[in-house]
């Protein structure tokens, strides 16, 4: 079952509906990367994505589908062995400004991120640095990028920071063993909050969280997105929770974006049938016993036996 | 009876300035055929109570008993228990070893358990792989864990605890690793299993949805208690305890979609 989605990924009419007058902040257009290996890999194939100010786009698909890849071609993290084949990142700033963030080099590009684009990253729990307490980690990204702040600024900004995550002050002190696994993620989503940057990605952010902690994280990334109008791109493989969170889900197989629409749209009638067997691998909670989220289907070689491949990774 | 019990079970883990109870008084009776899950965030003791059972740790207190018989400590009848009772991981990648093939796998157990050698090990690793639907067998039995992808190493994984004749198996998270698509065919694996060889299995679980689908019995625990337990259709449609509701309000519902985001716009709209 190898979908050819040449004619770019499926939407529905609703889809277009919901982006009447809705105001880009940062759009890719034909973005291709490869893994420069023996054979390469072709990572990510003509994605193209755009991001709306203050939206919450989900970006869904399983290990190895690139999605990890194109977020990190969209920040330009990405390092060798994988390289930018072809493809436009552009951020439209809020002060009317377009960025060509692939032309960016050197300080104009160290200058960008994070300022413009922060990133929460996978694996967060293990992201901070553990010789270091919360407070220096706070500080270095502001020493960085706002070298006129005073000592006192920081710390002031700081203590607001961990205020707004639901982490006490009082843990500024702190080094990262001491803290639990949600703290450590509420404390890397202060710094990429830091800047108050237009974009954030985040990446599988609370993959490896208990469900109760993973709830209060989610519903502070929703309540600061009210209040700060950032816009995310949301990565998970975790379909039934983007459902509840984003605005729009873009769905990734093979490295190809194949499907992109509402959240309500994904969950009412997907077109792409990889959408449906994603929506298929779900049991739903409280539903019919013996069905599945959409489709009902339980038979046992699953929904996707037959593509099933060889992930040597 | 066939069936394994476990009765009070308590564990203590001794920690720096005293002593931490990971498991407080739990019982349950396994019985061929049925599937009953054990639920709870991290640190509920769920993983110790399958590892106790799995004699991987001392219960510090309490008895598991097979077919009403308490397990010996020791000796033969410690290894009569080990060929019935086995466990599947939660991670194939790390439990399956590297350098080996599928079929030193499978041969290790039937061997060890006495269950086959010499000209009758083809076969019986053929069959095994045959139960886990891992076919055409001969070409799996000579592939290499990197070889095959996660839901695949975790069928070699169910084959193996297979091997020496289990009649109960502990799954300790069996899904939670794999890609999603591929976790209903596993799931759906030991759900025939359980159904076709009366296999009883212990399915340990964080995700609820799974755990009332597969399983007749839902145990909820919480930092060691039981909180709530009964039928997976009572738990999770007629909640009782708090616990059990905050962790059903937690887990995601596709239907509920956009609830999240109306919900905080309320808060906020009214604290403003």
């Amino acid at each position: 079952m190898t979908a050819t989605t040449t004619a770019g990924p499926l939407s529905s009419a609703t889809h277009a509906d919901y982006l009447e007058g809705l105001e880009p902040v940062l759009t890719a257009h034909d973005i291709s990367i490869d893994y420069e290996v023996d054979p390469p890999v072709h990572a990510v194939r003509h994605a193209s994505l755009t991001l709306h100010r203050g939206e919450i786009l989900g970006l869904a698909g399983e290990s190895g589908c690139g999605k990890t890849t194109l977020a990190y071609g969209l920040n330009r993290l990405l390092k060798p062995p994988a390289i930018l084949r072809s493809g436009e990142v552009t951020f439209h700033d809020a002060d009317g400004t377009d960025v060509d963030v692939v032309a960016l080099r050197d300080d104009a590009l160290r200058a960008f991120r994070w300022d413009k684009v922060s990133m929460v990253f996978q694996g967060a729990m293990n992201s901070l640095n553990p010789v270091i307490s919360v407070r220096k980690q706070l500080h270095d990204v502001m020493t960085t990028h706002r070298p006129q702040m005073t000592r006192a600024a920081r710390d002031e900004r700081s203590a607001e920071l961990l205020a707004l995550v639901g982490v006490d002050p009082a843990r500024l002190d702190s080094f990262a063993h001491e803290l639990s696994g949600g703290m450590r993620q509420r404390v890397m989503i202060a710094m990429a909050l830091a800047l108050n940057p237009q974009v954030m990605i985040m990446d599988e952010p609370t993959t490896a969280l208990d469900v109760v902690v993973q709830r209060g994280i989610l519903r502070e990334i929703m309540r600061l997105r009210e209040q700060f109008r950032f816009a995310v791109v949301f990565i998970t493989h975790d379909l039934p929770m983007l459902l509840e969170i984003s605005d729009r889900i873009a769905v990734m197989r093979a490295g190809e974006i194949v499907e992109i629409d509402t959240a309500e749209s994904i969950y009412t009638r997907a077109q792409h049938p990889y959408t449906r067997e994603l929506l298929t691998a779900f049991p739903s909670l409280t539903g019919e016993r013996g069905s599945f989220v959409r489709t009902g289907r339980s038979d046992e070689t699953g929904p996707s036996a037959g593509t099933e491949k060889g992930d040597a990774s | 009876m066939s069936s394994l019990e476990v009765r009070h079970l308590v564990k203590d883990f001794k920690v720096r300035g005293g002593k931490l109870r990971a498991v407080n008084d739990v019982s349950f009776t396994l019985e061929p055929g049925r599937t009953i899950a054990v639920v709870g965030e991290s640190g509920s003791g769920k993983s110790t109570v399958a590892r106790m059972i799995a004699q991987l740790e001392t219960p510090t207190s309490g008895e598991i008993l097979l077919d009403g018989a308490p397990v010996a400590r020791r000796g033969r009848a410690l290894a009569v228990y080990r060929h019935q009772v086995q466990m599947v991981f939660q991670d194939p990648f790390a439990s399956l070893n590297p350098y080996h093939t599928v079929a030193h796998h499978l041969e290790r157990p039937l061997k060890i358990h006495g269950v086959a050698k010499g000209d009758a090990l083809r076969p019986a690793v053929h069959g095994l792989l045959e139960r886990v639907n891992l076919t055409p067998a001969e070409v799996y039995a000579a592939k290499q864990p990197h070889e095959m992808s996660g839901g695949q190493r975790q069928r070699v994984a169910i084959a193996r605890a297979l091997a020496p004749g289990a009649r109960f198996l502990v799954a300790d998270e069996p899904v939670s690793m794999l890609d999603v698509s591929i976790r209903l065919g596993v799931l759906n694996l030991l759900a025939r299993l359980q159904r076709e060889e009366n296999l009883g299995v212990l399915y340990i679980t964080h995700d609820l949805a799974t755990a009332r689908h597969f399983s007749d019995e839902i145990i909820v625990m919480y930092r060691g208690d039981v909180v709530e337990r009964g039928p997976s259709d009572a738990v999770i449609l007629d909640p009782q305890h708090d616990y059990t509701k905050t962790l059903l309000a937690a887990a995601p519902e596709p239907s509920r979609h956009g609830r999240l985001r109306d919900e905080v716009r309320a808060e906020l709209a009214a604290g403003a």
